[in-house]
């Protein structure tokens, strides 16, 4: 039971000062386990945080979730889990309670209307640079402007469009395996 | 289904469903929003100004954020239990059998065909986000074209998007900025 709260404690500290998550939680992982407690591997690490990213969820919070795991199964996975969104969930809470008072005075009213449309600014800076990331084939492409149409004008969940693409990546990489078998022994007649 | 009960499952979906981090829980939220009707979409943004801003993976932010003006401090705990309830799931189950799953050919085919879809979904978001706050709605059927464009907002969307593009600023400083700006301008 110590053992697990010491998960929690560790994850909770490295929850309160990651902004943005991701990897961006990476280095702060790296100093407060693999070098300071030796909890993991440096290796162990790079391979969460990937799997991290091929796994659903919150890639950070995917990554606390391994790391947990290695060191004491479910219950570690857990408390690593509880750990990581501690603080996010005291913080966040007091804030809208906050917020809440706060919202009938002009100037914050004034304020928000300003972040608003610096938000819409960001989203879009994201858009650009995922697609710029992501798009690399005409395959890409279309399901870039699928995804795009199809809540934009269509009005379709999100659900269907991941699963949608997730089948067309499967059949790709079928088809691509299956082009690379037919190929093998063709190569094995022009070596002769 | 109580509301504790349908705030679960519908976190629970976008927990499942959040594929690649970041702004992917974007689309789902914003499903809720036209479904549920549980916040504006003015929250919504606000909700992503503040998730920015504050220490934590936006989506778990975001969960506590909405699950608390929806249902107070426990809808805030539920939501965020909801989010991150079926990724413990599946990697508990991975651990335990297969190790090596991330590098198998169609788990990579399926992820990298699942990306550009994710960036087209939250596109799709900032589509319609850009014409709720930067065209006034309404103006078309009064047939005044020269009043579709909320001139003082687009400025200010100019701005800080060369400053966040760009210059690379750091957004938490750009929200700052724009907060003032909004001040300033009574946006």
């Amino acid at each position: 039971m110590r053992e697990l709260w010491r998960i929690f404690w560790a994850f909770a500290r490295i929850g309160s000062v990651t902004f943005g998550g991701g990897y961006a939680m990476l280095p702060i992982v790296q100093r407060e386990l693999v070098e300071k407690r030796g909890w993991t591997s440096q290796e162990n690490l790079l391979n969460y945080f990937a799997l991290g990213q091929s796994v659903p969820g919150v890639i950070a919070v995917n990554a606390a979730t391994f790391i947990g795991h290695e060191r004491r199964g479910v219950p570690g996975a857990i408390a690593a889990t509880f750990g990581v969104v501690f603080p996010s969930v005291v913080v966040i809470t007091i804030i809208a309670a906050f917020l809440q008072r706060f919202q009938e005075f002009a100037a914050v009213q004034h304020a928000f209307a300003g972040i608003r449309i610096a938000v819409v600014a960001l989203i879009a800076s994201v858009v650009l640079n995922l697609g710029r990331q992501t798009v690399k084939n005409a395959a890409s492409a279309v399901l870039f402007i699928g995804a795009l149409g199809a809540i934009g004008f269509f009005d379709v969940s999100p659900i269907w469009v991941i699963v949608i693409a997730a089948a067309v990546g499967v059949v790709q990489a079928l088809r691509s395996s299956a082009q690379l078998a037919k190929r093998a022994p063709q190569k094995e007649n022009s070596s002769e | 289904m109580t509301i504790y009960g349908t705030l679960f499952y519908e976190f629970m979906k976008i927990g499942l469903f959040t594929i690649g981090g970041g702004l992917a829980a974007l689309p789902f939220l914003q499903k809720l929003v036209d479904r549920y009707g549980w916040i504006t979409a003015d929250q919504l943004l606000d909700m992503i100004a503040i998730s920015e801003s504050t220490p934590g993976p936006i989506g778990i932010n975001a969960a506590t954020y909405m699950g608390y003006e929806i249902a107070g401090v426990w809808g805030g705990i539920i939501a965020t239990l909801g989010v991150v309830t079926p990724s413990v799931i599946i990697i508990v189950l991975l651990a335990q059998t297969l190790k090596n799953y991330g590098d198998h050919p169609l788990v990579q085919g399926g992820f990298s065909a699942i990306r550009p879809a994710v960036a087209g979904l939250i596109g799709s978001v900032a589509i319609q986000m850009g014409r709720h706050e930067l065209l006034h709605s309404g103006s078309w059927a009064d047939g005044n074209v020269f009043d579709v464009f909320n001139l003082s907002a687009l400025g200010v969307f100019a701005v800080v998007f060369v400053l966040i593009h760009r210059l690379k600023w750091h957004p938490v400083v750009c929200l700052a900025g724009a907060a003032l700006m909004g001040i300033v301008f009574r946006l």
